[in-house]
């Protein structure tokens, strides 16, 4: 690293300086401190990201800085200082003349940050009468034009007209960046901008933010849970765990050589970067000689897929668990011509004790497989057989034996569990639906499967409101074992789960898969976590099967196009790393 | 190496952290934590319970329940609150008479004690607004749950029973069905015409809820394992939408009471025979301008226990809404 390879970094004092920042919430139970003493500095025209897990503080830190704190959230203590200028002392009228004019501000979800009644040209507009960029109508409308092109927006003067329900979430996101962007700020503060969008858009996205930042010179703070994601995009990092910055410098120093534990922990269960690692290694999973260290002991995700390939090349060829033929779903749609395809002409099979991964982007209709699987939604055509039985014919009693045998782990852990039902009444509910044992063997039974999942017996007279989101999503995989199924469909199960837990997750399916020997047909967007979990990919696009192989088939020689354009997408591309 | 990017540490000496170019924070400053570790309370607790500890703690809550218990107790017993009986002594001499001993809120036109027909009064309210609540809840809840949950045809005509029944103001339509039932008026018959116009907005608010609730993917899991539909309706979805109908429920025996008062006073309600405060009131207002006393009396009872009974829904509302409780 050397600042004269880059002259923009020459410039003298910190553009943005936070020292010791304090920031607390006021609640019933008094003052939760959100940021204990963070500090970071970014110098003009530099990109830097803070990374952490939910609560870490890190959007928090962002909101600060611009004086968005959401709720009873206050500045209890240090200075933001920005130019010199202490942020944190400004009035409500002199932030307003910071915020938009000076610090660019781009929200995470570009599905609500858009007011739907308005135009898009209109909000544009807004944004640009506000800072006072250009006055009369005309100029400003020729402003507003100026920059969706910039966003990479083309027919800027028609899009203007359009309202937010006709754009997509990455076309939203464009337009909030180039309104972010349109008053040429000093900063732009982007708050997990791509985290509500598919990788492919989300790689664009970033590549068009990158582009014009570097060529207005505005400093970028990004924040992200991905460090995958992060070291790529930015040149510094900081890493904040539990409100204070255990770590910060560049990007890839850090990576390759992170120094505090937790930032180990991160680097080793980044799907991303381990994804990167397997594949930079060059060597079959199976041959790699690898060992984890110490701190990052069961959450290497690495060590994981290193063990199961070793599993799974020990294993003898064993009968297909689940064939699917031609499987096809037509949604009739009210009023639109023609009926929707959301499921084309698909097939696979998947051997018994393996997993195969349904990887695709949202509405290529990998959900709709799913649920076709489980018979929680009929297939228009083709043929679905579990152990070598047609499902679609099955009533009453063989219906019910068949959902013994199959059960499915869903995405959203907040709503997989009945708010009002205890956790041992919730993983009972099985065995009491299928009249499984008498009261006590229910008991007996309710809390072995806790112990599965590693959680406390405990748990069982608790409410699932008393949970993390891991800890629910563990529920519900003992749940899914309660009658113990021979196949776990799991839809997006780990999606929603900050980066160790998601770790912790997937070691927890990889052991019950070993021990129970439980096929899964794992559904995902994200092709990193499928490096480490599945033996078999099929990637679908548009209801389509574009290509289905082993896994190392699919990362070491991708035939189709999308399949190399989502490979591309996983962030942490050229960036050294060791095994 | 430049050493233009700095953080510095949160504690310690900054001066010397400033040149560094990796910063580590020292591990003691934020030691690592077992990750996603079980934290429970000590006591379970779930919406019941959590709305149980938020209501307990408003004043407003002990204030209104202890002004409902006492209508209750007055209801039942109120034979503890006055030994007067309040329709046989009655002395025409004492008609329209201030407060004498023993008779704290003086005597009606009839010369009846005015205290004694308030506290044997409050049953009769009392128990019209009860039958009305039991009433529009049972009919809200089956026509708003199979509304809401089964969908489709189903779904249309139970919501279009209801859009009939909900375009009629309820006023007017028990006053019509009062008067042509004039000679079989009795508790029954007007918490029945008052409760049968009034229990479409009970199952319009379940029926949005379960809209929302049946959604939800532990719905999905319970079909996944062969739950059956019937069995998610009551054991998932109704008790997990059933919040707001208690709370709008409170607030409906509240209006139950005003609308029994309303048709006694406009003469189509109880048989004067039947002692109510809407009789009451009734009765006094020929003589409002120069006996008022008759009319208030009667007026602040009804009032205190409507106002208990708003009070508590609203309460009872805002602890079962867990996004009002944290704004508090």
């Amino acid at each position: 690293m050397s600042s004269v390879s880059n002259p923009r970094r020459d410039a003298g004092a910190p553009l943005l300086e936070i020292k010791n920042l304090q920031v607390g919430f006021q609640t019933q139970n008094g003052t939760v401190q959100a940021v204990r003493g963070a500090s970071l500095s970014l110098r003009a025209g530099e990109t830097l990201a803070i990374v952490g897990e939910s609560g870490s503080g890190k959007s928090t830190t962002a909101h600060a800085i611009i004086n968005l704190l959401p709720g009873s959230g206050r500045i209890t203590g240090g200075e933001i200082l920005f130019e010199g200028r202490d942020l944190a002392k400004l009035s409500q009228k002199e932030m307003e003349d910071v915020r938009g004019k000076l610090i660019g501000f781009v929200p995470q979800d570009p599905m609500s940050n858009l007011n739907p009644v308005w135009s898009i040209g209109f909000q544009v507009e807004e944004a640009i009468k506000a800072n006072g960029i250009a006055t009369g109508k005309r100029e400003i409308k020729k402003h507003a034009i100026e920059v969706l092109k910039e966003a990479g927006l083309g027919d800027a003067d028609k899009r203007l007209r359009q309202f937010p329900h006709q754009f997509s979430g990455g076309m939203r996101q464009r337009v909030l960046i180039g309104m972010g962007l349109s008053s040429r700020p000093k900063l732009l503060i982007a708050d997990e901008p791509t985290s509500a969008l598919d990788v492919t858009v989300q790689r664009t996205i970033l590549d068009n933010l990158d582009k014009l930042t570097r060529e207005i010179g505005t400093a970028l703070l990004f924040i992200t849970h991905d460090l995958g994601l992060a070291a790529e995009r930015a040149e510094h990092l900081v890493v904040m765990y539990k409100g204070q910055v255990v770590e910060s410098g560049p990007s890839r120093e850090i990576l390759q050589n992170p120094l505090h534990p937790y930032t180990q922990r991160l680097v080793a269960a980044a799907p991303s970067l381990a994804s990167r690692r397997i594949q930079s290694s060059s060597h079959s999973l199976g041959d790699l000689d690898y060992s984890a260290p110490r701190s990052v002991e069961g959450l290497d995700l690495i060590a994981a897929a290193e063990h199961r390939a070793e599993l799974q090349a020990e294993a003898p060829q064993r009968e297909d668990s689940i064939v699917v033929e031609n499987l096809t779903k037509v949604y009739k749609i009210r009023g639109a011509k023609g009926d929707f395809k959301a499921v084309d002409d698909v097939s696979f099979a998947i051997e018994r004790g393996t997993t195969t991964a349904l990887v695709g982007e949202s509405g290529s209709g990998k959900s709709t497989v799913a649920k076709m699987l489980l018979r929680l939604e009929d297939a228009t055509d083709g043929k679905i057989l579990i152990n070598g039985t047609d499902t679609a014919p099955l009533r009453g009693k063989e219906l019910l034996a068949l959902r013994r045998r199959m059960q499915p782990v869903f995405q959203d852990p907040y709503g997989s569990l009945d708010p009002l039902r205890n956790i041992g009444n919730t993983i009972g509910e099985p065995l009491v639906t299928h009249n499984i044992g008498d009261r006590t063997s229910r008991r007996e039974r309710v809390l072995e499967l806790l112990e599965q999942v590693s959680l406390p017996a405990t748990l069982s007279t608790r409410y699932p409101n008393e949970l993390s989101g891991g800890q629910r999503q563990r529920v519900a995989i003992a749940r899914a074992l309660a009658l113990k199924p021979d196949i776990v469909i799991l839809d997006e199960a780990v999606s929603a789960l900050d980066v160790l837990v998601q770790a912790q997750i997937l070691q927890l399916l990889s052991d019950l898969q070993g021990e129970l020997g439980l096929t899964y047909l794992f559904i995902t967007h994200d092709l990193a976590v499928v490096r480490v979990i599945a033996d078999n990919v099929c990637v679908m696009q548009r209801g389509r099967i574009v290509e289905k192989a082993s896994t190392d088939e699919v990362f070491d020689r991708p035939q189709m196009e999308y399949t190399k354009e989502l490979l591309n997408a996983i962030p942490g591309a050229g960036i050294a790393l060791g095994v | 190496m430049s050493n233009e990017f700095t953080p510095v540490p949160s504690t310690g000496p900054a001066t010397q952290e400033r040149s560094r170019n990796h910063f580590v924070a020292p591990l003691e400053e934020t030691p690592l934590v077992a990750i996603d570790v079980v934290k429970v309370a000590e006591k379970p607790s779930n919406l019941w319970i959590d709305a149980w500890r938020d209501a307990r703690r408003r004043p407003i809550f002990w204030i209104s329940g202890v002004l409902i218990l006492l209508v209750l107790v007055v209801a039942v017993f109120p034979g503890l609150f006055t030994s007067v009986a309040p329709n046989n002594d009655c002395q025409l001499a004492l008609s329209n008479g201030g407060p004498t001993a023993g008779h704290p809120l003086g005597f009606t036109k009839q010369g009846c004690d005015v205290y004694s027909r308030i506290i044997n009064g409050t049953s009769t309210s009392l128990t019209v607004g009860i039958i009305v609540i039991l009433l529009t809840t049972v009919l809200g809840v089956v026509f708003g749950a199979f509304a809401g949950f089964y969908g489709g045809w189903i779904d249309s005509v139970l919501s279009r029973i209801g859009d009939i029944f909900f375009s009629i103001p309820y006023i007017l339509a028990a006053v019509v069905i009062m008067s042509v039932l004039a000679q079989y008026r009795s508790v029954w018959t007007i918490s029945l015409a008052i409760g049968i116009f009034a229990w479409p907005s009970t199952a319009r608010v379940l029926r949005a809820e379960i809209l929302s609730v049946k959604q939800s993917d532990y719905v999905m899991a319970s079909e996944a394992l062969g739950v059956s539909k019937l069995r998610i309706l009551f054991r998932h979805v109704l008790p997990n939408s059933i919040a707001p109908v208690i709370a709008i429920t409170t607030i409906s025996l509240a209006a139950a009471i005003v609308a029994e008062a309303t048709l006694s006073f406009l003469g189509v309600g109880l048989g004067s025979d039947i002692m109510s405060w809407g009789n009451e009131i009734n009765q006094a207002q020929r003589d409002i301008r120069t006996h008022p006393q008759t009319l208030i009396y009667p007026s602040v009872a009804l009032s205190v226990t409507v106002f208990a009974f708003i009070l508590m829904g609203e309460v009872i509302r805002e602890a079962l809404d867990p996004k009002a409780r944290a704004l508090r």
